[in-house]
């Protein structure tokens, strides 16, 4: 791939150059349609399906069985309601847990009678119960306010880190951006939300702060001193880095995403749902955005509150007309 | 450019550093496989490897119906009783509304069972009698005074009780109850009334106690904890404590007590910490605390002062549980659904490898041999956790320590893209991976720093998977340092000795000619004309040392490319080639006007 590591060159010498800081108002826009879909489309299809951690369910209980297979259950589930996911267990020798989402009254009688079928055993040997949410609202109370406090903590390390509080600004919007988008995405596509997905997510705000954090790193670097008046003006710096990290941009969210891809299409559609699929899902959204949102949201972002500066504004003036001079 | 005395031999001790960490993991984890029989491989969670489920149905006093409310404080607290024996992926819900369903991941032991079951009410009451059930020595525990053998004297006796340490309350009946009461025959399931006096027991049913109505309820103990005692100057005095606060009602009725009881004499002046019916602890009020912030000292250790402090903290239950099954269940998650998990991740990596091989030729066996190393360590480490802090690899675990992967192979990237950077910038490839390295250490650090936060507060503010996640996280990002700093940058340290690599062959991912550092070549030996419409690169450093003439050079040069946005002027690397530069650039711009 030469012409690849060629573009890299390109991109890093500025002969090739992505206006991403002077295009921003294409982005925004982009973004806000794509935050307003995330936000109207899950409601409009009837608002987000919980899982059975979170909502609790109904549990059979099948006792006195000869066999623990458990095909046998999520077959017998399966053939009274599709769409459902049971989650089977043996418990002990000789009895079956099945824990499937809240069941209407006759499927739920359809479903221990499909129960008592497939294990051959008479059907007061299946017992129903309702069972609470694992997932309660102290867990989600505790996961929120934990989230609170980070959110905090790395703002305030960033505006440290960088000396300015305006790109710990457009890091969190940025990772705001993402987390909409990645839960609308998720709502759009129509799983449940289970508590693998729960963690999945807050994997992409790990890896989208991750990632801002890099290439503002460059940034950084780039806009240090007295770069901006050595012939770039503030937006073109900050582009020029933008530009300068987009391959490994690219190189980081393929190597990224090849593995989770591998597991959401490989892995989980051949299987149906679960787990694997919950997770993968959230994560396949998650990396996608928030590249991209390093790229089209934060920096341009961060820029168009810079550049509002008096002192970079003059600064920024000044190399432009070094090089409309230059040009005549 | 950072040229360290000998980059070969910091890259050496580097390497010898890592392998001193990796043969210390060994040996940690063949210390728990040989001390504690653990196996080398990490304990799986509930749905991959089943466990334990146990169905407890609540006891309250007087039969009445149990509340929702009370039912969801008791699975919290129940799940904390968990937490607190470390990270275990449990599961705890309710069943039918009554009962609490809980499921441990594989064969729960002894103590972590105790501690479920033991659900039972802690309350303070005040000794009214304390005596040995027998005449073997006694072994009390906490500050408990040496208890009287034989009933207190009676002091006037009230014709009603007019305080809770009244030893009015004493009726013959209950003198002989006391006198003739058996330890082993204490029922911790019925629940004692409140408003009555109590016959019991220490757990050891070596003392035997006469106690007084509740006074404090265990809802009022706000927290407990464990620690060493520092006197006066600040200094510790070595001695273990269990400090104990109360919310407001609590404090109030605390310091009521010990108001009472300091003007008592022994074992009248000791209150009983009552657990499950059994005193956990007895001891005396030496002083009046009415701000609600207790301390018991005694003859403490570490375990044992922190096993008074959880019992405190988390035996504030309201209402007790029995269990009424405990059943061995299967993983909720067919093995199939594993297997193909790891055969999609298997097929991720082989992508990984391939992608990386393809852009980065043999600098991708550098990532592939990195992510080898990262992929021991978090085994190795892993399977430590489960050993020492009951960690347990759920699927969503093992999804994301896939995903960690696309992190930790970042660090690479971004240092391998810096190198780059130096290479198109002239630097000689040892130059260029010191240079790189400066630069890249700083961003994975930062970016590093930025996950390490995250899995902190997570780990310290949830509970149940979350946390479990959060371990995870913070594990991958601390693997991804020390693979970066400890293995791939002394690899390319050492590597960039080889020939292949130094003379920057085609395949070795790190050609100058590829990379364009080719531009420097054509600005000062090529034909000028190859120049045009290409604006080389510069860093601060040599923008800033340019003249304002060759800023106009520059700046020239720069806008004769149609689509250029203007950037700053050709490169120098080093500042005395400066002047030959701007000479070819300004040649080439006359000689396109004319």
């Amino acid at each position: 791939m030469a012409s690849f590591s060629q573009f890299g060159n390109d991109l890093y010498t500025g002969a090739k150059s992505i206006d991403f800081i002077g295009r921003r108002k294409i982005w925004f826009l982009v973004s806000a349609i794509a935050l307003l879909l995330a936000l109207a489309v899950p409601f409009l299809r009837g608002g987000y399906t919980f899982g059975i951690e979170f909502t609790g369910g109904s549990e059979f209980r099948i006792s006195g069985v000869e066999t623990t297979d458990q095909s046998l259950a999520t077959d017998a589930v399966t053939s009274v309601v599709p769409e459902i996911a049971p989650r089977v267990s043996a418990v002990g020798t000789d009895a079956i847990r099945v824990q499937t989402d809240q069941l209407a009254d006759e499927e739920s009688s359809e479903v221990r009678q499909a129960l008592a079928d497939a294990y051959s055993v008479p059907l007061e040997e299946v017992t129903e119960s309702f069972i609470g949410p694992s997932w309660g609202a102290d867990i989600t109370g505790q996961a929120l306010r934990g989230l609170l406090i980070f959110l905090v903590a790395v703002g305030v390390f960033m505006a440290f880190y960088f000396r300015t509080w305006k790109m710990a600004v457009a890091a969190m919007v940025a990772l705001l951006h993402d987390l909409i988008l990645t839960a609308g995405v998720y709502g759009i596509v129509g799983f449940e939300v289970t508590p693998a997905a729960v963690i999945g997510f807050l994997t992409i705000l790990g890896y989208s702060l991750y990632d801002t954090v890099v290439v503002f790193d460059k940034i950084r670097e780039n806009t240090l001193g007295g770069e901006a008046s050595a012939g770039r003006s503030f937006a073109q710096a900050v582009n020029l880095a933008v530009n300068q990290t987009l391959v490994r941009s690219i190189n980081t969210s393929i190597v990224a995403i090849l593995p989770v891809a591998a597991i959401l299409f490989i892995g989980a559609f051949l299987l149906g749902a679960g787990t694997l699929r919950d997770i993968a899902l959230a994560l396949f959204i998650g990396i996608l955005v928030g590249t991209y949102s390093t790229i089209f949201v934060a920096a341009p972002l961060y820029s168009l509150m810079r550049e509002r500066e008096p002192e970079i504004q003059k600064q920024s003036k000044r190399a432009l007309e070094l090089q409309t001079k230059g040009a005549v | 450019m950072a040229k360290s005395p000998s980059p070969v031999r910091k890259a050496w001790r580097s390497l010898a550093w890592l392998g001193a960490i990796i043969a210390v993991l060994v040996g940690l984890n063949l210390i728990g496989a040989i001390t504690a029989g653990t196996n080398w491989t990490p304990k799986l969670a509930l749905d991959l490897e089943g466990g334990t489920q146990i169905i407890l149905e609540p006891i309250v006093e007087g039969g009445e119906d149990v509340s929702q409310e009370q039912i969801d404080q008791a699975v919290s607290i129940i799940r904390q009783r968990i937490d607190a024996a470390g990270v275990s992926e449990s599961e705890i819900n309710t069943q039918g509304g009554r009962n609490v369903v809980v499921s441990i991941p594989g064969q729960p032991d002894e103590e972590t069972l105790q501690r479920i079951e033991a659900s039972a009410k802690l309350e303070f009451r005040p000794v009214l009698l304390a005596g040995v059930p027998s005449t073997d020595s006694i072994g009390e525990e906490g500050d408990a005074a040496t208890p009287t053998p034989t009933p207190a004297a009676e002091p006037t006796p009230a014709p009603s009780p007019t305080n809770a340490s009244d030893l009015a309350q004493i009726t013959p009946e209950l003198q002989s109850a006391y006198d003739s009461f058996d330890c082993s025959t204490i029922d911790p399931s019925a629940a004692a009334p409140a408003d009555e006096p109590l016959i019991t027991c220490d757990p050891d049913g070596t003392v035997k106690y006469l106690l007084g109505p509740v006074e404090v309820s265990g809802e009022d103990v706000a927290n407990a904890t464990s620690g060493v005692v520092t006197n006066s100057n600040g200094t510790s005095s070595g001695v273990w404590a269990v400090n104990l606060d109360f919310n407001d009602r609590g404090a109030e009725a605390f310091g009521e007590v010990t108001t009472r009881l300091t003007g008592l004499t022994s074992p009248q002046d000791q209150f009983g910490i009552v657990l499950d019916k059994r005193v956990i602890s007895a001891p005396v009020a030496q002083a009046v605390i009415t701000d609600g912030n207790a301390q018991i000292t005694g003859s403490f250790t570490q375990e044992t002062a922190k096993s008074l402090a959880d019992q405190l903290k988390y035996g504030a239950l309201p209402i007790s549980f029995q269990v009424q099954s405990s059943d061995v269940i299967s993983a909720t998650l067919g093995s199939e659904q594993l297997r193909s998990g790891l055969i999609a991740g298997i097929i991720g990596l082989l992508l990984v490898v391939a992608y990386s091989l393809v852009q980065y030729r043999a600098l991708g066996l550098v990532t592939v041999a990195s992510l080898l190393v990262a992929a021991l360590l978090t085994y190795l480490i892993v399977t430590l956790l489960s050993w020492r802090e009951g960690y347990r690899l759920s699927l969503a675990g093992i999804a994301g320590l896939i995903v960690a992967i696309g992190i930790t192979a970042d660090s690479f990237i971004v240092y391998f893209e810096r190198i780059r950077d130096e290479l198109r910038d002239g630097r000689g490839l040892n130059g260029a991976v010191e240079a790189g390295w400066k630069r890249a250490w700083r961003t994975v650090l930062a970016s590093d720093a930025v996950n390490f936060a995250a899995a902190i507060i997570l780990f310290v503010a949830a509970v149940g998977n979350v946390r479990g996640f959060a371990l995870t996280l913070g594990l991958t990002t601390i693997v991804d340092i020390i693979v970066v700093a400890l293995f791939t940058h002394p690899l390319l340290q050492l590597l960039g000795r080889l020939r292949f690599f130094n003379d920057g062959h085609k395949l070795s991912g790190l050609d100058p000619r590829a990379l364009g550092a080719v531009y420097r070549g054509r600005a000062q030996f090529r034909a000028p004309v190859e120049v045009r419409g290409r604006a080389a690169a510069s860093r601060g450093e040599a923008a800033r040392r340019q003249t304002i003439a060759e800023r106009k050079a520059a700046g020239t040069l720069t806008l004769e490319g149609p689509e250029n946005p203007p950037v700053d002027g050709p490169e120098q690397t080093e500042s005395g080639r400066a002047g030959a530069v701007p000479a070819d650039t300004q040649r080439t711009s006359k000689g396109r006007r004319s």
